[in-house]
């Protein structure tokens, strides 16, 4: 299983990599999608399925909605012509090593909880999950605000509809 | 879990042959046209990006599969996941990404326009199809396929629901790009997507949009018609003991209701279905979905 992760998250960050030495907006939306994936599955091998499975769901329809402004703003909408994936190469070295120092960082100093079942054998570290990872993860990202995320969640999408009707009937 | 793959083949093939059938041809023509894409040779356009466009080829029948797995086909699925509807849906929207790197993989202007047809296509069905698969989760309680197909013991929720079980069937035949929504394939375009595909190519796409549409249509039994169980009201079970006989009956009805409502309804444009989806399907969604909320509420 350990083998598995780590050849996944090789996959991640290869595929990641490559995203930005192909001349296709095609190819890098292509790679970057297959690195999401590859976190995915990972996240799936941690015991987190539903979490993985969403993260599937999610990157799969924004890459598509990623297209779709690659439609509407740029240049060359078809993007058939060959072009460079970077720009800024400084500016974009110095936000990545940052990121990365401060996410790596993130990983050796934040006390991870551990799973009550592998504490009383002795292991202080590992996945921690309650006994359902989702209802956890919810608890975690929510908690008390549940009602008012779902509240919030469908007044903007009331919004969103609203705009589109209005938006439509005045063709 | 082996055998799924040549299981789907053969029904969709079967489907492919109903559908062909209904269509105004002979039920041989989807064994000839097989056979004939397999003799002839791929295709390749100038500066094109084969590989890319292989890679959605290959994808669509793959994800068609790989959404089947977590399906009950009878009483219980080949890969009995916890969070079946979920995966279920992240294996269908793989099928607009491989679409639109078919359309885009040969470098010509149809197949391009045709590929960025799923766009609009996947933006208006999608909200309504979720809305319509998580309708039936909520009222059991789980996303288990399983557990909901279980759930259904007195009252089909195909009865109960019946607005999600119509958007349910509505957003099947978008999700394959197939009837009224075949325009990424559309004749206005001379093909669209596959019109710069040949041979096995061709065989992939086309085969793959009658794996996925078939997969689909499998899906309807769980979450909307009981899965391998009979119907509440013919009372004892005459057939006891084979849920895959129930299943398949019920299989063979849903792609039949698929089949006819390609008769029915001509090609849409995506602009309209896009209005129609997000002023009409998405608000009557959300409203079957609160219907049931407010009626399982605890």
């Amino acid at each position: 299983m350990i083998a598995l992760v780590a050849a996944l998250g090789a996959v991640a960050v290869i595929t990641g990599l490559l995203v930005f030495t192909v001349d296709s907006m095609a190819r890098a939306t292509f790679l970057l999608l297959a690195s999401f994936v590859a976190v995915a599955v990972v996240l799936i091998g941690f015991g987190l399925g539903y979490l993985g499975t969403v993260v599937i769901l999610m990157m799969t329809i924004e890459m598509m909605i990623m297209v779709v402004f690659m439609v509407m703003l740029m240049m060359n909408p078809a993007g058939l012509m060959p072009m460079t994936m970077v720009h800024n190469r400084r500016g974009s070295w110095a936000i990545a090593l940052v990121a990365f120092g401060l996410l790596t960082a993130g990983v050796w100093l934040v006390p991870f909880p551990v799973r009550a079942s592998a504490a009383s054998r002795g292991v202080t570290s590992g996945p921690a999950v309650g006994p359902d990872p989702t209802v956890a993860l919810g608890d975690a990202l929510m908690g008390g605000q549940m009602l008012t995320m779902m509240t919030l969640g469908l007044a903007l999408l009331a919004t969103i509809v609203g705009a589109v009707a209005v938006a439509v009937s005045r063709r | 879990m082996v055998l799924l793959a040549p299981a789907l083949v053969v029904v969709a093939g079967l489907a492919a042959a109903a559908g062909a059938a209904t269509a105004g041809e002979g039920p041989t023509a989807p064994v000839v046209e097989t056979l004939r894409l397999l003799t002839k040779q791929r295709r390749r356009t100038l500066s094109d990006d084969p590989a890319l466009a292989r890679i959605g080829l290959t994808a669509l029948p793959v994800a068609a599969v790989l959404a089947l797995a977590v399906v009950p086909l009878g009483d219980r699925a080949p890969v009995d996941l916890g969070v079946g509807v979920v995966w279920f849906n992240a294996m269908e929207v793989v099928a607009w990404f491989a679409v639109w790197v078919v359309g885009w993989g040969p470098n010509a202007a149809t197949s391009l326009a045709g590929g960025y047809r799923v766009l609009p296509l996947g933006l208006a069905y999608e909200l309504p199809h979720m809305l319509a698969i998580i309708t039936p989760a909520i009222a059991a309680g789980s996303l288990s396929p399983g557990v909901i197909a279980a759930a259904q013991h007195d009252l089909w929720y195909a009865v109960w629901m019946p607005a999600a079980f119509l958007l349910y069937l509505l957003s099947v035949a978008a999700m394959a790009f197939w009837g009224p929504f075949a325009a990424p394939l559309g004749r206005d375009l001379a093909g669209g997507a596959a019109a710069e595909h040949a041979g096995l190519d061709r065989l992939l796409l086309l085969a793959g949009r009658w794996m996925l549409l078939t997969a689909a249509a499998a899906m309807a039994v769980p979450l909307f018609l009981g899965g391998g169980a009979p119907p509440p009201i013919t009372g004892p079970d005459p057939f006891p003991g084979l849920p895959v006989l129930w299943f398949a009956v019920k299989l063979v009805v849903v792609l039949g209701l698929l089949l006819a409502l390609r008769r029915a309804v001509p090609m849409l444009r995506m602009a309209r279905f896009a209005t129609l989806a997000w002023t009409v399907l998405i608000p009557l969604a959300v409203a079957q979905a609160l219907v049931v909320t407010v009626v399982v509420l605890p």
